[in-house]
C-alpha cells in the first residue's frame, strides 16, 4: 500500500480499520500521514539529484482513564498496527491522570470545501520537473553577469493525504498538493560574495514561474553587494514580507494556547488587552484560496475556521487545540496542528495573516525616511526567547536614507523585546505575499530597534 | 537486517545499466520518549522506524529512491526506480562481491535502554522536577524530556563494502521558567550519550534540573545586554557551537566546491590564530556524534581540520570523495533512510591552550563572558555566523560581575579565528546537539576550553 498510490478513501479505510481495536471505554485517535514526493536539484548544467519517495506513517493516541501514550509505525501491516496499538495502551499507563486529557470531539461545524488539490499535477511529466530546475540553473548565470553560482537549484512537489479517525467520532481526510521552486544563489563583485534566495510556490507546476525566482534570488543576492558593518544606533527597521512573515510565526507562537497553558508566554492572560499598535490586526485564516498551506480540517480532524488573533492592536484570542481549549475554558478553534504522524497534536496557526495597510513598499519606504530594510534574519532560533520576550537576531539589509535604499550592510544584530516590537509597529504595507509555510507576510515598520555593529 | 545475498541482488538492480555507483542503505530505529509538564506525565511516546534507501550514481547524477518494505522485490524495485531517477543507460552490468568493513563502534552500552521499564524512565522525570522546583519559590515552571533511541543500519555499495552499526543513544534536559517583576526567564540544561541507561550512574537528574532553575533565577537579576563589538570570554563546554558555525560548516566539502565558503581554496593557508587546533572525531566513544561507521559505510575518523591556525583539509563524504579522486573522511549522514547523505560534523572541539582560564578573566578588562551557548546559524559564503548566549555575564575590570540577558552574537567567521588571543586548559565537551543543513538534522557533539575572542559584535539592547 505505502508505494502505491493512495486515495483519500483508501487513508479513511486503514484508520478505520485501527478503530477496530479499540477497547470499551478507552479513547483511541488513528491519524494517517502519506505522501508522494518528487525532488529535483540542477547545478551548472547537471541534474545533481532526483529524489523520488513514497512515505506512510500511521500515528496511535490511547486516552485511558485521562491517561495519554502515543506510538507509531511505519509499516501498515496488521502485526505493526497490534504493535502500535498494544504500545500505545501501554504507554498510557505510565503517563499522568489529568482531568483535561481527551481527544477532539466533533463540534457541528462543517469542513468548507477547498480546492488543494491541482489535478494536472500528476500529469506533468518528470522530464518537466528537470526542465525547470535546470532552467532556473541556466536562467540564473545569465540574468546577471555578478552572479556566480548557487547552492542548489530546487524543484519540489508532493500530494500529500491526512487521514484522522477517532472513538469519539471524528472521521475526516484531507487531500492536498504543493509544487516549489527554490534557488540559492551566490553573487560577487569581486571582492565579496553574497546570497539570495528566490522562491515560488503553489498548488500545482503552472503556479511557478523560473523567471521570477530567479528574479528575486538575483534582487536579494546583489542588493547586499559591498555590504559593511553599521555603527550602533536605535533606528526603525523595514522587514520585507518574508521577514515579517518569520517575525510573525514566532508572535504565533507566544499566542498559541499551548505555551499558555503551561505559563510559558506573557500573553496568556492578556485577551482583551492592547498589546499592538492599532494599525495592525492578524488573523489565522485557513481557508486563504492563494495559500499553499490552506486546509479545510485540522490536526485531530476538526473543521478550521477564521481566528481573529489581534484586532485594531487588541488581542482577541489564542490559538486552541482541543486539549488548551478545555483546560483554559476557552472556545477550540481547531488550530491542532501534527509535526508528523509520530508526535501529540500541538497548537499553530494554518495561514497565518496580517491584515494588509494601505501604503506600497516603496510609499512605506518613504513614510520611514530613515532605517534599515531587513531582508534576511539569521539566529531566529537561538536569539528570540518566546517565553520573556527578548529578540536578538542578525540581519542582513540595505539602509534607508531619504526613504531610499543607500548602502547594505551585513555583521549586524536588531534587538528588542517582541511585545515592545508588536507596539512599535508604525506601518504596514499592502504586499501580503503567501509563503509555502503557515505564516504569510507584509512590509512591516517598526520602530526603536536597537541596531548592534560597529 | 537484509540478508547479503539481497544486497547483492539489490546492488545488481542499481548497477543493471551500466550506473557508476549504487548503494543499499538499511536502518531499523526504535525510540522513546517521555515528557514531564507542569508536575504530570504529560504522555509517553514510542515506535519504530524501518526501511531502506537506494542511491544509485551516474556521472554527476544521483537517482535516490526508498522504501519502508524490506522485501527484496520492494528493494530491487526501489533500486530500479533510483536507476531510472539517475538516467543510467548504455553500460555494463556489474557483479558486486561484498567483504565487511572493519569498524568498531567506540561507545560500548552496558544498559540497553529497552531493557530499562517504562515506570523507571518516568521515575526520572519527577525527580528532576522536584529538584528544579526546589531550586526557588519563583520558579513557575517545570519541563523535563526523556528520550532513547536505537538504530540499527546497514549500509552496502557497488565498491564491495558492506558495513553494520548500533547506535545507541540516551539524553536528559530539562527546562524551567523563572518569574519576578522583570517578567519570565527560562532555563535550560541537558546530558546526551551514544550509551545507555548507564548515563544516569555518571549524571544525576537532579543536579541537570538545578542547574536550569539556577539558569533562570540568575537571570530574572540580569541587566539587559550591552550592544556593539567587544572582547569575549567562552567559557569550557558548550563554546563548541562557535566553531561550529564559525568554521566547521565553512569546511564541510559539499558546500565549498559549490564555492559556498570563505574556506574555498585556502587548505595550507593560515585562517585562525596559531592557537586554534580544530577536530572533528566521529570516534569519541560515548559522544554524541559519535558511530562505528558513517552513513555511506565508512569507519568515522578522527580528522583535523585546522592544526596551528593553518587549514588541514575540509570535511568529505563519498559523492564528494570520488569526484576528487580521494577517501571520504567519514562525514557521510543523513538523518534516516528516507534521505540523501552529505557531509555532516560528527564531534567538532577545539584542542585545549596552556593559560589558566582565571587568569583570562583576569586579564581582559572590559567585556562579555558566555558561559552557555545556545544554538546557532551561519551563512557559509560570507562567513557571517550567529550564536546564542543563554548564560552570560559582563566582566568589569578583569572580573565577572553581573548577569546579562539572551541575545545573539554576530561575527565573520575568518575575522574571529584570526581575533581569538588566549585558549584555556580546561577543555570539556559541550551538551548534546541537533545540527541543521539543507532540512535534515542528525546529532553531534562539540566541545571547548576557555577562550578568548575579539571582534565578535554582542547583539544586546543597552547601548
Amino acid at each position: 500500500m505505502a508505494d502505491a498510490a493512495m486515495t483519500p478513501a483508501d487513508a479513511l479505510g486503514i484508520v478505520d480499520r485501527v478503530l477496530e481495536r479499540a477497547l470499551p471505554g478507552e479513547q483511541l485517535e488513528a491519524v494517517l500521514g502519506w505522501a508522494a514526493t518528487t525532488d529535483v536539484r540542477a547545478h551548472e548544467g547537471e541534474l545533481e539529484h532526483f529524489v523520488a519517495a513514497t512515505e506512510v506513517g500511521l500515528g496511535v493516541r490511547v486516552i485511558d482513564d485521562h491517561r495519554t501514550g502515543i506510538s507509531w509505525a511505519g509499516v501498515l501491516d496488521d502485526d505493526a498496527i497490534d504493535t502500535a496499538v498494544a504500545e500505545a495502551r501501554d504507554n498510557a499507563r505510565f503517563s499522568s491522570s489529568d482531568p483535561h486529557a481527551g481527544l477532539a470531539e466533533p463540534d457541528g461545524v462543517e469542513p468548507q470545501r477547498l480546492d488543494t488539490v491541482d489535478g494536472a499535477l500528476a500529469d506533468v511529466p518528470t522530464e518537466a520537473k528537470v526542465d525547470f530546475a535546470m532552467q532556473l540553473d541556466s536562467r540564473l548565470r545569465s540574468a546577471d553577469s555578478r552572479m556566480v553560482g548557487h547552492e542548489g537549484a530546487d524543484y519540489g512537489d508532493a500530494r500529500v493525504i491526512g487521514a484522522v479517525a477517532s472513538t469519539t467520532g471524528i472521521r475526516a481526510v484531507e487531500q492536498e498538493t504543493i509544487a516549489q521552486a527554490a534557488i540559492w544563489a551566490l553573487a560577487s563583485d569581486g571582492n565579496d560574495v553574497t546570497t539570495g534566495f528566490g522562491l515560488d510556490s503553489g498548488r500545482g507546476f503552472a503556479d511557478l514561474d523560473a523567471d521570477n525566482v530567479v528574479a528575486e534570488a538575483v534582487g536579494r543576492a546583489t542588493a547586499l553587494l559591498g555590504a559593511s558593518k553599521a555603527d550602533t544606533s536605535r533606528l526603525t527597521v523595514v522587514f520585507d514580507p518574508y521577514v515579517t512573515s518569520q517575525f510573525l510565526g514566532v508572535v504565533a507562537e507566544m499566542l498559541s494556547g499551548e505555551e499558555a497553558v503551561r505559563g510559558r508566554t506573557p500573553f496568556a492572560d492578556r485577551v482583551g488587552d492592547d498589546i499592538a499598535a492599532a494599525m495592525l490586526s492578524l488573523y489565522d485564516d485557513p481557508h486563504a484560496g492563494d495559500a499553499p498551506t490552506s486546509g479545510a480540517v485540522d490536526g485531530e480532524g476538526l473543521a478550521t475556521r477564521r481566528v481573529p488573533l489581534i484586532e485594531g492592536g487588541v488581542l482577541t484570542g489564542l490559538l486552541h487545540n482541543a486539549y488548551t481549549a478545555r483546560s483554559m475554558s476557552s472556545t477550540g478553534t481547531a488550530s491542532a496542528t501534527r509535526g508528523s504522524h509520530r508526535s501529540a497534536p500541538g497548537v499553530g496557526p494554518r495561514v497565518l495573516t496580517p491584515e494588509p495597510g494601505s501604503l506600497s513598499p516603496a510609499a512605506l519606504r518613504a513614510s520611514v525616511g530613515e532605517g534599515v530594510l531587513v531582508q534576511e534574519l539569521a539566529g531566529l532560533h537561538s536569539g528570540v526567547n518566546p517565553t520573556s520576550g527578548d529578540l536578538s537576531v542578525g540581519i542582513e539589509g540595505v539602509r534607508l536614507r531619504g526613504g531610499e535604499p543607500a548602502e547594505p550592510v551585513r555583521e549586524v544584530t536588531i534587538a528588542s523585546t517582541i511585545q515592545r516590537m508588536l507596539t512599535d509597529v508604525v506601518a504596514v504595507g499592502s504586499d501580503l505575499r503567501r509563503f509555502p509555510w503557515e505564516s504569510s507576510g507584509v512590509s512591516l515598520a517598526i520602530a526603536d530597534v536597537t541596531l548592534s555593529g560597529n | 537486517m537484509i540478508d547479503q545475498q539481497v544486497v547483492e541482488a539489490v546492488l545488481s538492480a542499481g548497477l543493471a545499466d551500466g550506473a557508476d555507483f549504487a548503494e543499499v542503505f538499511a536502518e531499523d530505529r526504535r525510540s522513546t520518549s517521555a515528557l514531564l509538564d507542569d508536575g504530570r506525565v504529560e504522555e509517553l511516546t514510542s515506535g519504530r522506524d524501518r526501511g531502506a534507501g537506494i542511491r544509485v550514481v551516474v556521472g554527476e547524477t544521483t537517482g535516490f529512491a526508498h522504501t519502508a518494505d524490506l522485501s527484496e522485490a520492494s528493494l530491487v524495485s526501489a533500486a530500479q526506480t533510483a536507476a531510472a531517477a539517475a538516467r543510467s543507460a548504455g553500460g555494463e552490468p556489474r557483479v558486486v562481491n561484498l567483504g565487511r568493513v572493519d569498524a568498531t563502534n567506540p561507545s560500548a552500552v552496558s544498559v540497553y535502554p529497552e531493557d530499562v521499564d517504562k515506570a523507571t524512565k518516568v521515575g526520572l522525570l519527577a525527580r528532576a522536577e522536584e529538584s528544579a522546583r526546589g531550586a526557588g519559590s519563583a520558579i513557575t515552571q517545570v519541563s523535563a524530556r526523556y528520550a532513547d533511541s536505537r538504530r540499527r543500519i546497514l549500509v552496502a555499495n557497488s565498491d564491495g563494502s558492506l558495513a553494520d552499526d548500533d547506535q545507541v543513544r540516551t539524553m536528559f534536559s530539562v527546562s524551567t521558567v523563572a518569574a519576578g517583576d522583570t517578567g519570565m526567564q527560562t532555563g535550560r540544561e541537558s546530558t546526551g550519550h551514544t550509551i545507555g541507561f548507564e548515563l544516569f550512574d555518571a549524571n544525576d537528574v537532579a543536579e541537570i534540573a538545578n542547574r536550569a532553575a539556577q539558569r533562570a533565577l540568575t537571570k530574572l537579576a540580569a541587566r539587559p545586554a550591552p550592544s556593539g563589538e567587544m572582547t569575549v570570554v567562552i567559557g569550557p563546554g558548550g563554546g563548541g557551537v562557535m566553531f561550529h558555525e564559525a568554521c566547521g560548516h565553512g569546511l564541510e566539502a559539499d558546500l565549498v566546491a559549490k564555492g559556498a565558503s570563505v574556506f574555498a581554496g585556502r587548505v595550507g593557508e593560515q585562517v585562525a590564530s596559531p592557537l586554534v587546533t580544530l577536530v572533528d572525531d566521529g570516534t569519541m566513544g560515548g559522544e554524541w556524534g559519535a558511530g562505528a561507521i558513517d552513513d555511506e559505510g565508512r569507519p568515522r575518523q578522527h580528522n583535523v581540520l585546522i592544526r596551528d591556525g593553518v587549514l588541514v583539509d575540509y570535511m568529505w563524504d563519498e559523492l564528494r570523495a570520488r569526484k576528487e579522486g580521494r577517501k571520504s573522511s567519514g562525514n557521510g549522514r543523513r538523518q534516516s533512510y528516507a534521505h540523501l547523505p552529505m557531509v555532516r560534523m560528527t564531534n567538532t572541539y577545539l584542542l585545549e591552550g596552556e593559560s589558566d582560564p582565571d587568569e583570562i578573566v583576569a586579564d581582559t578588562t572590559n567585556g562579555v563572558y558566555v558561559a552557555h551557548l545556545g544554538g546557532g546559524q551561519v551563512n557559509t559564503a560570507t562567513g557571517d555566523f550567529v550564536f546564542g548566549m543563554t548564560e552570560a555575564y559582563l566582566i568589569e575590570d578583569g572580573r565577572i560581575t553581573e548577569p546579562i540577558r539572551e541575545g545573539n552574537l554576530i561575527g565573520n567567521g575568518p575575522a574571529v579565528l584570526a581575533n581569538i588571543d588566549a585558549v584555556g586548559n580546561d577543555f570539556a565537551m559541550g551538551s548534546p546537539g541537533t545540527c541543521g543543513k539543507d532540512g535534515q538534522g542528525v546529532p553531534v557533539g562539540d566541545g571547548v576550553p576557555t577562550l578568548r575572542a575579539h571582534g565578535l559584535t554582542i547583539g544586546g539592547t543597552a547601548a
